[in-house]
């Protein structure tokens, strides 16, 4: 079926949503958020189910490009939409159902603004209408990171300058593909670009901006701090969707003008290399933490790693693709259940230091059962999500002949594996704890909600045939002629 | 591993995985004191779990085998099949399964945290049914793995930090080898596709070797080396010892069938219906996996020697026991290849007799060394025989179990013409006996001294000398022990199955 003319209003729906909400009275903004962002959902999973296996395409207002703006949907931004509306739902419940966790009434306008960029970033068909969901992102996702309180203030302004400087130098890159080729439209510029210094330039300035706005190492010094700081519902947004904001856009951009000169060639070596680096860095630092949500942010520092290994792995293979894809929907539903179950313990315990949650397993074992399946996820061993993702990538990896990516994806998954063993083995009963109750009682909607998402990444893990034949027909996924 | 009369879609392969996934599932949602619910839902799944396996036995025997399969990424499938060695080990898993569980109900009775044990522990048994159904490496991987991860929690039970440490050090152990076999998969995947175990080998692989000897070499001895962690092979088997701090129905669920069985059953299906004893012999990879495990038969039986804690002992038992199994497959005699076969059953049989009598002395008489077991025999009759009954059989004394096991891999030995074979199995017996038979003196040893006989005399005298629910399941499975040894020559023995599966690798 097709009706593209839904694709505004998955950004327009939720930015009007969040302009009533933020006029409805303190008081009941929950209630009016919680309702406006479950719309926002339902129309993100019915647009998905719409959209299915093909593709949409809308010239806004009868303006096609380089004049207008257009809006496009492929098997892969469907499965990013789908992502966000997944996640973003979950977040939702969980967010209305303990207004601590989630830093008051103000997160709903905020956290409505940041869904309808997120859902423009997917599906811009141009550069500038790209830039300025990113910046619609970024500046929802600061507002919410300061939304965590006095302590929040100095690593939301961090965010903030990082967020814009990674802008600018993505502006840049926009200036310079105008400049070169009198289009914006992404097709037409991937089509008229020509190999050169320029090009490189672009790409080289996509990297760095979109490199740190995913807190790619070594740019990634701000997302330790920022993303523990936040509420815990914003924690999970920040960390399952706005990361993959700048993933999306890079790989876009990347896979549809990287040529094979040397130049570009080094480059994705650095990104690599930078990527591989970001793996063991991340996964140590995470196994040095001695609290939850450092853990956790930790882990994404470490995961993002992988996505920039995979501009050298998807390059021309459609393993390589279909893994690349499936590793950012399923790093996205395992973080986003790893945040939402630490922001649980944190609640229920008072503290998220890994030494003050001993008996956690018998008071919520749902919620230590979320983060165990979660972490297993990320690691990337079977029967979950992340497993499809690591086989692909894997599989591509010997079919190109790149092998010394077998090494790190493989170590990397065993150090995932490693803190999230840490985390669950501190939840254990000590002896004598099973008297002991939780110091504070956890409503079940807090331990549900990432438990479903965990248990989704095992549910995709095995039946993971139908979206994996979506995304090798992409067309990014045939790879540079 | 059978003649291919024909192979029938079905759902049957998947049900019997969920006889033990649904109870999971429930058991996870129940409350702790529903101990109704809980025992039916267990006890339900076994039965039902044992039910499929009787009826499957003679219609796979005749050579029919179900299939059930989904796709899983393009080009590859999840596969689940009903063959004569797959069927093999699910009926030793079910069995030993209905028995634990029995045996568990009654050990953990008033134990905090039993949804929690007793959901791991039908999950546990899923992956293990699910390992045996995997038609290819992929599924079998998938289960490999879903079996490390479930078996955490049980090791890891009772929280103490033995046995946080212990289950850290399984893990690792575990994990690191579930890598390297991963690595394994993935390569041989992606030169030849998604191969399905074939009796005999699979010639797309046999093509690969004649073709590059070298990969194909690499990827068998990745292969081998991700199984042999579960099948504690050494240098690999350092989590085994530590991993005794699980609760007794645990460990002898780990080292009877889920875990080391795991393992040794991937050594078997990797060297017989992926490669191919020929091919497997060409690469060079048999007796490299022979000598290893020569070496680990010697080397588990000294260290046995030298402990004085029962579970200990018992541990270093099963690796020296578990590498008859990986001997067996790597010698090229159909003798010596049923003798592995069967030992897989044997072993599990005896192992777990061994463990439950380790488990009612610890419980009943809180003993756990064996320098303290003086004299028990006396008070602990059935016990203690079953005890001897599954010592005697790890010695290999006819007509035990275990004679039926050593017998044949000594010929199969002499016959595939590796000669060393021989005094390896002789020197480990000569260990076992060394090891096995004090703890039997020992039990039927009258005590040294008047005051222990005076204690002992102390509480009022029971009924039984146990507790029912620990104590029949040892008997049984004791008694199984001998019955396997003298019906060795039944048709549905397991001894003529084993003798019935080996045929397929020389045809």
């Amino acid at each position: 079926m097709n009706y593209p003319a839904l694709l505004p209003a998955l950004v327009l729906l939720p930015l009007l949503l969040a302009a009533v909400t933020a006029l409805v009275p303190r008081g009941s903004r929950r209630t009016a958020g919680a309702a406006a962002a479950s719309t926002t959902g339902a129309l993100g999973i019915g647009v998905v189910a719409l959209i299915g296996g093909g593709s949409w395409e809308l010239a806004l207002a009868g303006w096609e490009a380089p004049l207008g703006i257009t809006l496009r949907a492929d098997g892969t931004s469907t499965a990013f939409l789908a992502l966000v509306a997944v996640v973003g739902t979950a977040v939702t419940v969980y967010a209305a159902a303990e207004p601590s966790l989630a830093g008051g009434p103000d997160f709903w306008p905020l956290w409505l603004v940041l869904w309808a960029g997120l859902n423009g970033v997917v599906v811009a068909g141009d550069l500038f209408t790209i830039y300025v969901m990113l910046e619609l992102v970024t500046i929802a996702a600061v507002a919410l990171v300061a939304l965590g309180g006095r302590s929040a203030a100095s690593p939301a302004l961090r965010y903030l300058f990082v967020g814009v400087v990674g802008s600018l130098l993505f502006l840049l890159a926009v200036a310079l593909v105008y400049a070169e080729t009198g289009t914006l439209d992404l097709p037409q510029a991937t089509a008229a670009l020509e190999p050169g210094p320029v090009l490189t330039s672009i790409l080289a300035l996509t990297l760095l901006g979109m490199g740190t706005k995913m807190a790619l190492f070594p740019l990634h010094a701000w997302l330790p701090v920022a993303h523990p700081a936040a509420p815990a519902a914003v924690s999970a947004v920040l960390s399952a969707l706005v990361i993959k904001a700048g993933v999306i856009v890079l790989w876009r951009i990347w896979f549809g003008i990287a040529d094979g000169t040397a130049a570009v060639q080094v480059l994705g070596v650095a990104a690599g290399i930078a990527g591989a680096v970001a793996v063991f860095w991340g996964g140590a630092m995470a196994l040095r933490s001695s609290r939850l949500k450092p853990i956790v942010a930790y882990s994404t520092v470490a995961q993002v790693g992988y996505f920039a290994i995979v501009l050298s792995l998807a390059d021309g293979s459609a393993a390589g693709w279909s893994g690349g894809v499936i590793l950012v929907l399923a790093h996205g539903l395992a973080k986003a259940a790893m945040f939402l179950a630490a922001g649980t313990l944190a609640f229920a315990y008072g503290t998220d230091r890994l030494s003050r949650l001993h008996g956690a397993i018998s008071h919520t074992p749902m919620t230590v059962a979320a983060l165990a399946i979660a972490g297993i996820s990320l690691a990337g061993l079977p029967p979950t999500f992340g497993f499809v993702a690591k086989w692909q990538l894997l599989v591509a990896t010997i079919e190109q002949g790149e092998w010394w990516w077998i090494g790190v994806l493989l170590l990397g998954g065993l150090l995932t594996f490693g803190y999230t063993a840490a985390m669950v083995r501190a939840t254990f009963n000590r002896p004598g704890d099973d008297e002991v109750p939780a110091p504070y009682p956890v409503p079940a909607i807090l331990a549900v909600v990432p438990f479903i998402l965990a248990i989704a990444s095992v549910a995709f893990g095995v039946f993971s045939a139908g979206l994996v034949d979506l995304l090798a027909e992409d067309p990014t996924a045939r790879g540079r002629p | 591993m059978t003649p291919e009369a024909s192979v029938d879609y079905s759902i049957v392969p998947l049900l019997m995985l969920l006889t033990s996934l649904i109870p999971a599932g429930i058991i996870f949602c129940l409350r702790e004191d529903q101990v109704r619910w809980r025992t039916t839902l267990n006890l339900a799944g076994a039965l039902a779990k044992v039910g499929f396996v009787v009826a499957l036995i003679p219609p796979v025997v005749a050579g029919d085998k179900l299939r059930a399969s989904m796709p899983w990424v393009p080009g590859v499938d999840l596969v689940l099949v009903t063959d004569a060695f797959s069927l093999f080990f699910v009926a030793l898993s079910a069995g030993l399964w209905l028995v634990t569980t029995i045996y568990a109900i009654g050990y953990l009775e008033g134990a905090p945290n039993r949804s929690r044990f007793f959901g791991f522990f039908s999950l546990c048994v899923t992956a293990t049914t699910g390992i045996a159904l995997a038609g290819n490496l992929i599924t079998f991987l998938l289960f490999f793995e879903m079996l490390t991860l479930v078996t955490y929690p049980l090791v890891a039970h009772r929280g103490t930090k033995d046995a946080l440490d212990g289950a850290r050090t399984y893990l690792a152990y575990t994990l690191g080898g579930g890598v390297v076999l991963l690595a394994g998969v993935v390569w041989l995947t992606v030169l030849v596709g998604p191969v399905e175990f074939t009796a005999g080998g699979v010639e797309a692989v046999a093509e690969l070797a004649a073709d590059r000897p070298g990969v194909t070499t690499a990827i068998g001895a990745l292969l081998l080396i991700g199984m042999s962690v579960k099948a504690a092979i050494v240098p690999l088997h350092g989590w085994l010892p530590v991993a005794m701090v699980a609760p007794a129905p645990v460990s002898a669920l780990l080292h009877a069938v889920a875990v080391v069985k795991a393992g040794a059953f991937g050594i078997v299906r990797v060297v017989h219906d992926l490669f191919g004893l020929s091919v497997a012999g060409d690469l060079g990879l048999l007796p490299v996996l022979a000598a290893f495990a020569g070496f680990t038969i010697v080397y588990g039986s000294i260290r046995a020697l030298a402990q004085d804690d029962l579970k200990k002992r018992l541990a270093y038992s099963t690796i020296s026991q578990l590498s008859y199994v990986a001997l067996g497959a790597a010698l090229v005699a159909p003798l010596a290849t049923a003798g592995a076969l069967v030992h897989i059953v044997h072993q599990g049989m005896m192992k777990i007799t061994l463990f439950f009598c380790a488990g009612l002395f610890a419980e009943v008489q809180g003993i756990s060394k064996i320098s303290q077991l003086t004299g028990v025999g006396r008070r602990m009759p059935l016990t203690a025989a079953a005890f001897t009954v599954g010592s005697l059989g790890m010695i290999g004394l006819p007509p035990l179990a275990g004679f039926v096991s050593k017998w044949p891999l000594a010929l199969g030995g002499l016959d595939a013409g590796t000669a060393w074979v021989l005094p390896v199995l002789i020197v480990s017996t000569l260990l076992n006996a060394a090891y096995f038979l004090p703890v039997v003196y020992a039990l039927w040893r009258p005590e040294p001294d008047e005051q222990a006989t005076a204690a002992s005399a102390g509480p009022p005298r029971r009924r039984l000398e146990a507790p029912a629910a620990l104590l029949w399941p040892a008997v049984v499975t004791a008694a199984m022990v001998l019955f396997m040894g003298v019906a060795a020559g039944w048709t549905y023995s397991p001894w003529s199955l084993a003798e019935m599966i080996a045929e397929g690798s020389y045809r």
